[in-house]
């Protein structure tokens, strides 16, 4: 028994030096000054200052969280009902295949094929000119930009749900309308409130990435859309401003991290208390 | 009836959302022109295109290299450490598993930077090694995620009954403890060489003197119009697609084997 334990060993000594040390240096290079040597740690907020006191920033702070709440919208009610309508199919296991299977196909591929579709002379433009309308111009567009993410993201708030949905007892839906509730109180009185904790997952799975994703808004919002990941790249690849990126990493961190506490307090209030299935 | 039929008829049309990019890939890479939106002839140029081009023939060889070496390694290094993980103590075991969601909780550009200027500060010469490393360091997780239930539901006694019948610790685990757990050591490894393929923003940070896989490639090309990136990506998406129908088939083989030697 004892000796299968040493068998951890060689893995903590290595997730010590590959995870812990870059997450530390992440730290404490956000709290040192650029160009100062980090061996002679000298602490100071002046990235975090600069951050909070350029408009720019702020700016592309609060773009990058538009979008991702836009993003986050638009995969719970488009996906709300697609899960809904696969758990009520008779093929629902193969429809939760295909709804896996984009989900391991590269992102960079996928979302690359957009470019060709969203393009002014692009299939999606040319079917619309079919019918008489069009050219429009969607890349480098804010919709081209949430289209990418909702179409890279969806699959998990589809398949969040799902489980959810797949989770609750049938009979409580006709104890529900023995007692005489119609479809529509059936599903806004039991369905929808069982459902909440995958909606809250799912909202998790589609929110973070969108947040730090940068190149979606690259590929297919064009060079001028700047969001948060952009910036932090940028200040890696091109500025080579450790301190200032490091600072900024944070800052997204911690935005994230009191976005999932909001959605968080938000799913206890609206869930059942107690729950049902306890 | 109506809603059965409003039912389906959206299910249909997020699909088509799904493939349709997927699909327009596909074909478009065999386009006979340039062009994004008519399809004027079946034509191999953008492979021959590609074939020719020596830096996405070998990110293609990047590519499958560091899959095949980062899926050996975690899946071996994974699996180890979750057997030993699974008679840890309480403490070490809470500890242990924390840090191991760190990589797949973090937002991957974070892992990434931290990795970068962790391989810079150690003067780490960017290539194929710290591409490697990076991919071995985000592989494991998954891997330890995915031996650790079936490690759960094993009977304790079977390790005690095999060690009181003389075999040595590596003995046991080898012939008592893998055997049985095979179907999350072979799901873990497919999970692994799936992320391995794909990834692309931890990549980007951690690689450099010219070492690119796939995803990178595409990232950089894609700045002008150029069908060869199709045929690129056609060719992750038939390698991909080939492993996922593998993974689908593992518990199905699985199954039939058990049933074999439960007739034997």
């Amino acid at each position: 028994m004892k000796a299968l334990r040493k068998l951890v060993y060689p893995y903590i000594a290595w997730a010590a030096v590959m995870i812990v040390v870059p997450m530390l240096m992440i730290l404490v290079y956000a709290f040192t000054k650029e160009g100062n040597s980090v061996r002679n740690f000298m602490f100071s907020l002046d990235s975090f200052k600069r951050f909070f006191s350029d408009p720019v920033f702020s700016e592309v702070l609060k773009r990058s969280l538009e979008i991702a709440v836009l993003t986050t919208i638009f995969c719970v009610l488009l996906g709300y009902p697609a899960a809904y309508a696969m758990v009520r199919s008779r093929f629902k296991i193969q429809w939760v295949l295909l709804t896996t299977i984009p989900t391991w196909i590269n992102m960079l591929v996928r979302t690359y094929a957009w470019r060709g579709m969203l393009d002014n002379k692009g299939l999606i433009n040319s079917f619309l000119g079919l019918i008489g309308l069009g050219p429009y111009k969607m890349l480098e567009t804010t919709f081209a930009v949430v289209l990418g993410m909702v179409y890279n993201f969806i699959p998990f708030m589809i398949l969040q749900i799902y489980n959810a949905l797949e989770k609750i007892d049938k009979s409580y839906l006709e104890a529900a309308a023995d007692l005489g509730a119609n479809r529509v109180q059936v599903f806004l009185k039991v369905t929808l409130p069982l459902s909440v904790p995958g909606i809250i997952s799912g909202i998790t799975l589609v929110f973070l990435p969108a947040v730090s994703s940068f190149f979606i808004p690259k590929l297919l919002g064009g060079g001028k859309y700047v969001l948060i990941g952009n910036v932090i790249e940028n200040q890696f690849l091109t500025a080579g401003d450790w301190s200032f990126g490091s600072a900024i990493s944070l800052i997204m961190a911690a935005v994230i991290i009191v976005s999932m506490y909001i959605t968080r307090r938000i799913d206890r209030k609206i869930s059942p208390e107690g729950g049902l299935d306890k | 009836m109506k809603g059965k039929f409003l039912r389906r008829l959206y299910i249909l049309a997020v699909m088509i959302f799904f493939y349709l990019p997927i699909i327009y890939t596909v074909v478009f890479s065999f386009n006979s022109s340039k062009s994004l939106s008519t399809f004027s002839g079946f034509s191999l140029q953008w492979y021959e295109k590609m074939f020719h081009n020596k830096d996405m023939v070998n990110s293609i060889f990047y590519t499958i290299a560091i899959a095949v070496l980062a899926t050996l390694v975690s899946t071996f290094v994974g699996t180890l450490t979750a057997i030993g993980l699974s008679k840890s103590g309480r403490i070490l075991k809470a500890a242990v598993e924390q840090v191991n969601d760190m990589p797949i909780m973090n937002p991957d550009i974070v892992t990434g930077i931290g990795l970068l200027m962790f391989f810079s500060t150690l003067a780490v010469k960017k290539g194929f090694m710290t591409l490697l490393l990076s991919h071995i360091m985000f592989c494991i997780p998954y891997v330890i995620l995915s031996v650790m239930p079936k490690l759960r539901s094993l009977d304790p006694n079977l390790l005690d009954a095999a060690l009181d019948l003389g075999c040595t610790p590596m003995q046991a685990v080898t012939k008592v403890i893998v055997p049985q757990i095979t179907s999350g050591i072979v799901s873990g490894a497919l999970i692994a060489f799936t992320m391995s393929f794909d990834d692309f923003v931890i990549s980007y940070f951690v690689t450099g003197s010219g070492v690119n896989n796939i995803s990178i490639m595409v990232y950089t090309m894609s700045k002008r119009i150029n069908p060869s990136i199709n045929a690129l990506s056609t060719v992750i998406i038939v390698i991909i697609t080939a492993a996922l129908i593998a993974i689908n088939l593992v518990p199905l083989l699985s199954e039939k084997n058990k049933n074999k030697n439960k007739g034997v």
